[in-house]
């Protein structure tokens, strides 16, 4: 299972050598700038023990939920993650919020090491890294006003903001995000769904992070107002040099607001590169099926487009498939397929070709196809 | 194991029934709910038909009115606090809604059939899923428990679900998503009903299973010739599969064209919002269109058409009057079969 | 298809209730919209006015009679029956076998019931709810722990244990009773504390504090106890009743309030033997009783529909 081999898309990790918490806090608040890597996932890991029994519980196995991911974020990029439900890709986000720990690997912030901190230094990285999450209906406390949802950041980081700033603060935000900033003192049952997502977004921004966790988080939301918080996240990043993780499902919104796309499976990447070579050159066979699946709303583009129907479902990353986990479902596996893992790096066959079909793809065989568009 | 198609063409829409009736008519239908904030207008004035063999698309945003005006159909409304103030629901001529309640459950199940959204809620977890396929059969048919269960794999190889035989006594949890999905498939199938309403089938599937469970949902229809009302919100869902849509809003439906007409010249503001603002798989888009606004707030629409307050186009006539669901033609009068459009300014919205 | 079948048992569908919502109207907490929906309803209505007249009752019991509860005349008054028509007056619900009489006795009555019943009910409250909060928050080994102590605790019967622990004090008054019945009755509000607990835990709000850094304290407090605690205050009420009846028991098996404690259970008790001669020296206290719990229960009910989540 190992994944030693270097590859070309993740740049080296320049670690820090921060030692005391001070030290550590200095860092993690050290400014990056734009095109710079900021957040760099290495090996990351994260097996779910299965037990048995009820008093002394005994191991009986693990569910491999995120097997060795590693992937770079740049200062002001927005990266999108896309895979079907079990690929691993919200536990992914839990880690990089450090929710979860890690089984191995690391995560990188600024060159430090976030997934070993705990105490005042994991709460200088909480300031610097927050979530928006999926559900705007579950993400809000029923029993707390707006003002107080929106204003509990700088009740947990006093430091942020001055007391008597605070009101002030939160209408800000709410005016940011596009919600009148008398609505502070409203509960969030009194809301729709996209404007509960916006006080999301707001309780999100109130620290000044630097990066922000996307997970899936519009695919709760009707299509009118995709539209009208996707275009107010790509505002906000504008103007606060934000840096997305993009997780979600849908592959059209990824690719509208993504820079670089990964595309998971079973808890491993399968390919990433920069949303033109992911969806206009797919090389893994994964992709281009998850791509051609895509029910295009356009009669007349759907004519002539290929689609590859795969048969049977996502196996168990409880029990994943030997080698390349993909090859259960694989119109190309070959013997080699279930014996040696492929690894996530620019394929021999496009290797120094200026193409964009050559980024990482960890395929044996991959080959460029063309699905997204007409024939 | 894996199969490649290229996409088929759109069945051709069948005519209707020798006499020309509708299998389903809805008309003018109403459905309010009587809430403590008052009174929540979820349909209001509804109207479309189904053929044998056609595939009708109801398109709309969570609270539009497209899942409640199923229910209705289904006789699933739980009354009170839902109320069917006024409107008919005709199948094959008859209205439903003044039959006797023996007589509807007699036509639920064997006549129509409903898919729902979360195929494991509904399924019952105690009970195998060879039992409660068989139970139609036990209970519409009075079949033996020996002859359901055949009748049970019968049906699971017919949804293609692996290896039937030996998974017809497994229970639904031991089922994947995409299976469960195929079983309540079977289910709705299981008396060869003449109409199949499919409530968002697909919306908790993945990207790729979806795919299969779409094809296979089309294929029976087509082989059984029977009507489907698919309601949706997926525009991309609908694109594939339908023959004709009718898009809905605030409970009244706002725009009937056929599909790929639908796509190419929407006539309704909404419509073209909605299409405008799904970011593209094939290209890298600049901003997306947003419609502007809320979803209409049920308790309080707004006079005159509902939608004016996030449209665009909207004029003072828009804000009194309600427009009503009229003829869409060419730009030279000539008929365009199947289009409608509710909105005073649907000439400029189609011709520009 | 058959009926079982179809998951829509909700009242209002989902779609239509959110698309009853825009921020617009005036800010209203959750606890407001309950007091909406309590305001509407006669059971509210019915079992409220009834507690605030037992509390009045033991709180001020000379509010409602002037006549000593202990005052016994067995010559002029020994088991004589009711007067219906002298309302508020000594005689009546008529006299008990000690010549006191029972109006008196039963007003006084409520104070030692109300107190019990008050007591349990907060004394449990805090003990079931810090052991099943700690339970449910942290889980693991102290789980374990927990889950097994609020077990062996659920084995032993709430009259036995109260029974038993009791017999060990000759001299009880309505804080030994509490304290007797509060140490064998938490286990129920622990069980729906743990639970309820567990669910909110993995509620992504609660997800979305740790994310911003919030410590175990502030979680526990600010946002899974505000949550919780309705279904824990519904049960309470109703367990309430319990208390008080259990209490009653008590007396009237002898291990409870004793004299001269007045109490509705030990009238209960002391009028038992003259029930075919005298019925009304046992139905007055014991119809004061059970409409104290009764109230207590409906008071719960009415609660229970007014926080459900469902209907909002």
């Amino acid at each position: 299972m190992a994944e030693t081999a270097k590859n070309e898309e993740v740049s080296d990790v320049v670690p820090s050598t921060a030692e005391t918490t001070a030290e550590v806090e200095a860092v993690l608040d050290a400014p990056v700038d734009r095109g710079e890597p900021i957040l760099q996932v290495r090996n990351l890991v994260k097996h779910f023990p299965l037990t048995q029994g009820i008093l002394f519980k005994k191991q009986i196995g693990a569910v491999k939920a995120v097997d060795g991911v590693s992937f770079d974020l740049y200062k002001g990029e927005t990266l999108g993650i896309v895979g079907e439900s079990g690929c691993g890709k919200s536990t992914v986000a839990k880690l990089l919020m450090t929710l979860e720990t890690a089984t191995s690997g690391e995560v990188f912030y600024k060159g430090q090491d976030i997934t070993k901190l705990s105490g005042r230094a994991l709460k200088a990285v909480r300031r610097n890294i927050q979530m928006v999450f999926q559900d705007p209906y579950t993400s809000l406390n029923p029993r707390m006003t707006v003002g107080d949802i929106i204003g509990e950041p700088f009740d947990i980081h006093p430091e942020v903001a001055p007391k008597g700033d605070r009101r002030k603060r939160v209408q800000e935000l709410l005016d940011v995000v596009g919600l009148n900033p008398e609505y502070i003192n409203r509960y969030p049952h009194q809301f729709s769904g996209g404007q509960r997502q916006r006080i999301g977004i707001a309780r999100g921004l109130a620290l000044n992070p630097e990066v922000i966790i996307c997970d899936e988080p519009v695919s709760a939301l009707d299509v009118s107002v995709q539209a009208q918080v996707i275009n107010l996240m790509e505002k906000l990043q504008n103007e606060f040099e934000l840096s997305y993780v993009f997780i979600a499902h849908d592959l059209s919104i990824v690719r509208h607001i993504s820079d670089r796309v990964g595309v998971m499976y079973l808890g491993k990447m399968a390919e990433i590169g920069t949303d033109s070579e992911i969806y206009d050159h797919p090389t893994h066979p994964y992709t281009q099926a998850l791509l051609s699946a895509v029910p295009v709303p356009d009669p007349a583009a759907r004519e002539g487009r290929e689609r590859i129907i795969l048969t049977g479902d996502v196996p168990s990353p409880a029990n994943p498939p030997s080698g390349c986990r993909f090859r259960t479902r694989c119109w190309k596996a070959q013997d080699k397929c279930a014996e040696e893992v492929p690894l996530l790096a620019v394929p021999e066959v496009f290797a120094g070709k200026k193409t964009l079909a050559a980024h990482d793809s960890a395929c044996h065989f991959a080959e460029e196809r063309d699905v997204v568009h007409a024939a | 194991m894996t199969t490649m198609e290229k996409t088929a063409n759109v069945p051709e829409p069948r005519a209707a029934d020798g006499d020309g009736t509708p299998l389903l008519q809805v008309r003018d239908l109403h459905v309010e709910f009587h809430t403590r904030d008052g009174v929540a207008k979820a349909v209001n004035g509804v109207n479309y038909s189904v053929n044998a063999g056609e595939t009708l698309a109801v398109l709309g945003e969570s609270g539009s009115g497209k899942s409640v005006t199923a229910q209705a159909i289904m006789g699933i409304l739980d009354m009170p606090p839902g109320r069917i103030p006024q409107g008919e629901i005709l199948f094959r001529g008859q209205d439903m809604l003044k039959m006797s309640a023996e007589e509807r459950r007699k036509l639920r199940g064997s006549k129509i059939a409903m898919i729902f959204q979360d195929a494991l809620s509904s399924l019952n977890p105690v009970l195998s899923v060879g039992y409660q396929l068989g139970e139609m059969y036990r209970v519409h048919q009075g079949l033996s428990k020996k002859e359901a269960k055949a009748k049970a794999v019968e049906l699971m190889d017919r949804v293609r679900i692996p290896a039937a035989k030996e998974r017809v006594d497994d229970y639904p949890h031991q089922f994947s998503g995409g299976m469960r999905q195929r079983i309540m498939i079977a289910m709705a199938l299981a008396l060869e009903p003449d109409l199949i309403i499919a409530d968002e089938p697909t919306t908790a599937l993945d990207v790729t299973v979806q795919a299969q469970v779409m094809d296979l949902l089309a294929e029976l229809q087509r082989e059984y010739n029977m009507g489907l009302i698919l309601i949706t919100h997926d525009l991309g869902v609908v694109a594939d599969v339908a023959d004709k849509i009718a898009v809905m809003y605030a409970g009244r439906i706002v725009e009937t064209a056929p599909v790929d007409e639908l796509y190419q010249r929407p006539a309704h503001p909404y419509t073209r919002g909605l299409l405008d603002s799904i970011p593209r798989l094939d290209q890298k888009g600049q901003e997306l269109y947003a419609i502007k606004g809320l979803p209409p707030n049920l308790l309080n629409i707004p006079s005159g058409c509902a939608f004016n307050p996030r449209c665009p186009k909207a004029q003072d006539i828009c804000r009194t009057e309600t427009p009503a669901l009229a003829p869409v033609t060419e730009r030279d009068g000539a008929p365009l079969a199947g289009r409608g459009s509710a909105c005073h300014f649907w000439k400029e919205t189609i011709h520009g | 298809m058959p009926e079982k079948t179809l998951p829509h048992e909700t009242t209002v569908p989902e779609a239509v209730s959110t698309a009853m919502k825009s921020g617009a109207g005036k800010p209203r907490s959750l606890g407001q919209d309950a007091w909406r929906e309590l305001r509407g309803s006669w059971l509210f209505w019915s079992s409220g006015v009834l507690l605030v007249l037992f509390i009045v009752m033991a709180a001020f019991p000379t509010l409602f009679t002037g006549v000593d509860p202990r005052q016994a005349d067995l010559r002029g008054h020994y088991l004589a029956p009711p007067n219906w028509s002298h309302f508020f007056e000594a005689d009546w619900f008529g006299y008990n076998g000690q010549g006191q009489s029972v109006y008196a006795r039963t007003v006084h009555g409520a104070r030692a019931s109300i107190i019990v019943g008050v007591c349990v009910t907060l004394a449990v409250t805090v003990i079931g709810g810090l052991v099943g909060m700690l339970a449910g928050y942290f889980g693991g080994w102290v789980d374990a722990l927990l889950s097994r102590l609020t077990d062996i605790f659920f084995g032993i019967p709430l009259l036995l244990g109260a029974l038993t622990l009791l017999q060990a004090f000759t001299h009880r008054t309505a804080w030994t009773v509490s304290l007797g019945l509060a140490t064998f009755g938490w286990m129920q509000i622990a069980r729906v504390m743990r639970g309820a607990v567990i669910t909110q835990k993995q509620a992504d709000f609660v997800t979305a504090a740790r994310a911003l850094g919030a410590g175990t304290g502030r979680i526990l407090f600010r946002h899974i106890l505000p949550n919780v605690i309705g279904p824990v205050i519904v049960v309470a009420t109703i367990a309430l009743g319990g208390y008080i009846s259990t209490e009653a028991t008590l007396s009237y098996l002898g291990i409870g309030l004793q004299d001269p404690v007045v109490s509705w259970g030990v009238d209960i008790s002391a009028a038992q033997s003259q029930l075919r001669d005298a019925p009304h020296v046992l139905l007055v206290p014991a119809s004061f009783l059970s409409l104290t719990v009764l109230a207590f229960i409906l008071l719960g009910d009415a609660v229970r529909d007014a926080l459900d989540p469902k209907l909002r």
